[in-house]
């Protein structure tokens, strides 16, 4: 195992057991705000300091990191449900109108990044956690589509398939019994990348008003509510954003080290 | 002073060790052959001259290239010698041209890296050298738009365009067909005594370098173990690995006879048509005719041969009479059935073919163990055995290929290149075809296991009446192990008949072209 | 060559039609009449009924795309609800500080992404290449959002080498392209964190390529071989990165139009989200992803350049 693998791994379990603790157990009340003791730098009773309502950081950010991690799964999850389905259907039945047809239908989601499927969603159905889930995972299908139809290819033009297919399997069978074992690193690998580019995605929406909604604590909403408070609150808007880079660098490291662990060969795709 | 000579040149990577106490010499205007199996340290040799060795490579010794020590120049100094003094070709012409430059730039790099020239004056000398070499085309073409025998001339002419007192060739023809490997064979011949250079030469293929070589060097696992003129080599050859070496070139394999039979496989006139890209926008899409009015049959027991170059539609054959693809004309039937049978395959006439192929690495499933790869073709039976029988099954199967039972539970990697071709045959064996089609099955491999692997085929054949189509690009393989042989061309059978009457007899052209381009190994008169 | 071109055109324009398809489907399922949504519960039934009749929307539902598509294609791009103004014009105002910043943000990821995977590549596992490679690390992890925030909390605030936010307007154009530096280079340096990560592997990759070899044997330097032969050949794959990041940027620069202020296509669409100016959210999003679908149609275009293979197939 390498030193990424190693780095990587244990920073996105800090973060995952802070979600988990934050179930049980948090420093403070998030909900209760105490003027009082607003903007207070880090001290000995708030760990990481208050905003400015006189909330304890730490208990946000323990918060924050639940809905970045749910958020962010279930749009990789999401991706992956559907997306590597309408790879391997695609590699399977390479040159049909099928196949043209998933992948046009890729090139096309494409071209809306994640942002303007949320705005547009967003526009419809109003801000939440949930469609900013949606808007995600709608971006992560075609990712893993194109992802597994391109390590699929392949894998078909292999003798070994050829045999498979002289012993009367079916283009389903094999694509179960024969590609998705072979590939299935690969989509780990990039899973954990899309999962950091889910963080990166909901903070963002969140930044801008479109994702999670208050009372729901989240890492963007903290940074906008800490924009105009940077001058005389820095750590308001520090603590947040080193929350989501040292996430997103813990899931990216880990991908690299997954990816040379698993299988030197893996190339990710990262946009 | 020789041209070049090695001295005690010994090398390793990390810590293993690749080469031992190398000695080797020759003179301007000679040709010098390696030849050894995989494994043996010849294409690092090669790289050693070049002074392109690998990183971390530790070389120690002397290489004296006209009168300068390549482990002792500089990398500037090798620089200005690369290309100049001593030039390369590789093996894979498919892969050793920049896709996106001409191949006119290509050759005029090698000037204009060298000499203080004009860029006009370049293009003009590189096209000569390209039309030197053989090459009919345009310097403006790029390599995509030539074929793997015209790119091969455009790499020969790249390391020749500066008269280099050495070329160095590793395995120049051994991606080309018959016919364009005799045409490579004789330019390198013909440039050799034009510019009086030393042509080192990198082969396995022992006729090829019985064919060309005013010397050769026998290497076995980073050793030189013989070396002597062609001449008296080929006649007195003294070690044992040099005996074998040759013996299992020409090995003989002992068929049983064929009994009377009736037919099995009838192949009745058929055609295959693919559509290939618009030539204009909007029109229909051309077809291209893969396979030309084919018809041929095999009997119980019959061992055929179909022998052609890359291109000829052996392939296209072999998925066709699997039953994989649709024809568009004629009918292929085994014991009367089709064996296209559309979307759901007739497991009635798929049980009773199976199929080995080229590629050991490539024609298993990494992520299964071998019980697993060897009993998928019990897809095809109704009630496939369970339990104990499968566990027998198995086993008998991998007694049968010369493997041992308790292999069933190892994975591919950890087996050899020949080793998995008894894989592949087990698994062709195991629900007991009537026909098995060897796609180029012992191409991949060296010719001690080559010879090993026709062993255990022919001893198949002891066993039980087997009937094969044995498909090669290797006519003396091919000899060798079939009743009945068809030469196929461009998508058509042009000849067909006894295999020892068409090869002493040939009547077709194309056949006559074919045998003749070959190169055999002469008769030795070796103590083996 | 010319059937590439005319074969990339004609998927420019059928992505162009199914994607105001879906754009327009999207708004279309909107539940309940927008009218009385963008009115309001307390609105008055004939006040939304003149509104559905001045936005059309007693007309069928294919007249009403054709009667939008043919608008969009003249320029008209409708009237916002809310502005009282021709979107077109709406567009017009701020367009001109959304695309700049993109275009700006590109130039500088290229030019910083470039030498950077260039010199990783070809120093691969020394002291340069590790330097570069750990912050391309932390590049891809950094919110470019946050990363704004942070800028302007050192250059603005600390430093006062730059103002905090605001536009100046293109009337003198050194100072329109500084007020667009910090948002520019908050944009650009995670994503050329990202290309030159792309870069750095695809080269390694074509240094592992036969025909290096090849022109090492001729007498190249590995320099020479890297520079003549790995780079070109490198670049294809890099350009696919490039169109994607476009849109990114193009996207992203939405964020931190927030982040600086900057009166751009971003704070349009979240002031017309908020009003549900539902035609100006149409047309904006049309004009983004209209400007994506061209942009990796240009890319395909440069594929040909660069690679003679695209120009002689289909």
């Amino acid at each position: 195992m390498s030193r990424n693998l190693i780095i990587g791994s244990l920073l996105t379990a800090l973060f995952i057991l802070l979600a988990a603790v934050s179930f049980v157990w948090t420093p403070a009340d998030i909900e209760t705000l105490d003027i009082q003791a607003r903007l207070q730098t880090p001290n000995a009773t708030h760990l990481l300091g208050t905003d400015h309502f006189g909330r304890d950081i730490l208990s946000m950010i323990m918060m924050g990191a639940r809905t970045s991690i749910a958020v962010a799964l279930v749009a990789v999850g999401i991706g992956m449900a559907i997306g590597i389905p309408l790879g391997l259907l695609a590699a399977a039945r390479h040159g049909s109108l099928l196949d043209e047809l998933i992948m046009r239908g890729n090139d096309l989601v494409f071209a809306f990044p994640s942002l303007v499927i949320a705005i547009l969603i967003t526009a419809v159905f109003g801000a939440s956690a949930v469609n900013a889930i949606i808007a995600i995972g709608i971006f992560n299908i075609p990712v893993f589509a194109r992802l597994t139809r391109g390590a699929a290819l392949p894998l078909w033009e292999r003798d070994f398939i050829l045999a498979a297919r002289v012993s009367g399997k079916s283009a389903t069978r094999i694509s179960v019994e024969h590609i998705l074992p072979n590939i299935i690193n690969l989509m780990i690998v990039q899973g954990t990348i899309q999962f950091s580019l889910g963080i990166l995605a909901e903070a963002a929406l969140s930044y801008i008003g479109l994702g999670a909604q208050p009372p729901t604590a989240s890492w963007g909403r903290m940074l906008a509510d800490a924009q105009t408070l940077v001058s005389i609150a820095p750590h308001t808007a520090l603590v947040p954003g080193f929350a989501i880079l040292l996430m997103v660098l813990g899931l990216n490291l880990m991908g690299d080290g997954l990816r040379d662990w698993l299988d030197p060969r893996i190339r990710v795709v990262r946009t | 002073m020789s041209l070049l000579a090695i001295n005690d040149l010994s090398l390793s990577i990390g810590d293993t060790p690749i080469l031992h106490d190398i000695d080797l010499t020759m003179q301007a205007g000679e040709i010098v052959a390696i030849t050894g199996e995989s494994g043996s340290g010849k294409s690092m040799t090669a790289l050693a001259i070049m002074g392109l060795l690998p990183h971390g490579a530790k070389p120690s010794g002397n290489i004296v290239l006209d009168g300068a020590d390549i482990l002792q120049t500089s990398e500037p100094d090798l620089c200005r010698m690369r290309g100049n003094t001593m030039g390369m070709v590789f093996q894979e012409p498919m892969t050793a041209l920049n896709p996106v430059q001409t191949i006119g730039d290509q050759v005029a790099e090698t000037i204009l890296i060298h000499e203080k020239t004009t860029k006009a004056e370049a293009h003009q000398r590189a096209a000569a050298m390209l039309e030197r070499v053989g090459l009919t085309v345009s310097p403006k073409r790029y390599p995509h738009e030539l074929s793997g025998g015209q790119r091969q001339r455009v790499v020969i002419a790249m390391a020749i365009v500066l008269r280099p007192k050495l070329l160095i060739a590793d395995e120049p023809t051994t991606a080309l067909d018959v016919t364009t490997q005799a045409r490579i064979l004789d330019l390198l011949r013909d440039l050799v005594r034009e510019f009086d250079m030393g042509l080192l030469i990198i082969t396995h293929d022992l006729a090829v370098v019985a064919d060309i070589a005013d010397k050769i060097v026998v290497m076995q696992s980073g050793r030189v173990v013989e070396a002597g003129t062609t001449a008296h080599l080929l006649t007195h050859m003294q070690h044992p690995y040099t005996k074998s070496l040759f013996e299992a070139s020409r090995h003989a394999v002992s068929l049983p006879d064929t009994i009377q039979s009736a037919p099995m496989l009838n192949v009745q006139n058929i055609n295959r048509d693919y559509p290939i890209a618009r030539q204009t926008l909007l029109g229909p899409r051309p077809m291209f005719r893969a396979l030309h009015d084919i018809s041929f049959q095999i009997n119980q027991g019959e061992r055929v041969g179909l022998v052609g170059e890359s291109g000829c539609g052996k392939s296209t054959l072999t998925r066709a009479i699997l039953g994989l693809e649709d024809v568009q004309g004629g009918q292929i039937t085994l014991d009367g059935d089709p064996v296209f049978t559309g979307k759901h395959p007739n497991l009635a006439v798929r049980r009773k073919m199976q199929v080995v192929f080229q590629d050991p690495y490539s024609s298993f499933n990494p992520r299964h163990r071998v019980d697993r790869l060897i009993t998928e073709p019990f897809h095809l039976l109704k009630q496939p055995p369970k339990g104990q029988a499968r566990q027998d099954a198995v086993a008998k199967a991998l007694v049968d290929v010369g493997l041992s039972p308790d292999d069933a539970n190892k994975y591919i990697h950890e087996f050899s290149g020949g080793q998995r071709q008894r894989i592949a045959i087990a698994r062709a064996l195991i629900i007991a075809p009537e026909l098995i089609i060897f796609d180029e099955a012992v191409s991949a491999l060296d010719v001690s296991v080559r010879a090993q692997i026709l062993d255990l085929i022919a001893a198949l054949c002891r066993k039980r009446p087997l009937a094969y189509l044995f498909i090669s690009h290797d006519l003396s393989v091919v000899r060798r192990v079939t009743d009945r042989v068809m030469v196929m061309q461009a998508g058509k059978i042009v000849e067909q008949g006894e295999t020892e009457t068409v090869f002493s007899n040939p009547q077709h052209r194309y056949t006559q072209t074919l045998i003749a381009a070959a190169p055999r190994l002469p008769d030795l008169g070796m103590a083996v | 060559m010319i059937r590439y071109v005319l074969g990339r055109l004609t998927s420019l324009i059928v992505s162009l039609i199914v994607a105001s398809i879906v754009i327009f489907a999207v708004i279309e399922v909107i539940p309940g009449d927008p009218a009385a949504f963008m009115l309001g519960v307390n609105a008055r039934p004939d006040t939304i009924a003149a509104l559905r009749a001045e936005m059309g929307l007693d007309q069928p539902l294919i007249t009403r795309y054709l009667a939008w598509v043919t608008g969009l294609l003249q320029g008209d791009f409708g009237q916002s609800w809310t502005y009282k103004t021709p979107v077109a014009d709406l567009i017009n105002d701020r367009i001109w500080v959304s695309l700049p910043l993109a275009v700006y943000a590109l130039i500088l990821s290229t030019l910083i992404a470039f030498p950077a995977g260039i010199y990783a590549a070809s120093r691969r596992g020394d002291a340069g290449d590790v330097t570069i490679m750990g912050a391309t690390q932390l590049g891809v992890a950094i919110p470019n959002f946050w990363f704004a925030m942070i800028l302007v909390l050192i250059f603005a605030i600390n430093l006062r080498w730059f103002s905090a936010g605001g536009f100046p307007g293109w009337g003198d154009p050194l100072q329109a392209i500084k007020a667009l530096t910090l948002p520019a280079i908050a944009l650009a340096l995670p994503q050329a964190a990202i290309l030159a990560r792309v870069m750095r592997s695809s080269l390694l990759d074509m240094l592992g390529e036969d025909f290096i070899r090849t022109a090492r044997a001729k007498g190249l330097s590995r320099r020479q071989a890297l520079w003549r032969h790995a780079v070109r050949n490198a670049l294809i794959p890099v350009l696919t990165i490039i169109g994607l990041q476009f849109s990114f940027l193009l996207a992203g620069g939405i964020i931190i139009e927030q982040v600086f202020f900057l009166p751009g296509l971003g704070r349009l669409i979240f002031q017309s989200i908020s009003a549900r100016d539902l035609i100006v959210v149409e047309s904006v999003v049309m004009l983004l992803v209209f400007t994506v679908i061209v942009v990796n149609f240009l890319v395909d275009l440069a594929y040909a350049a660069v690679d003679p293979r695209l120009r002689t197939k289909a």
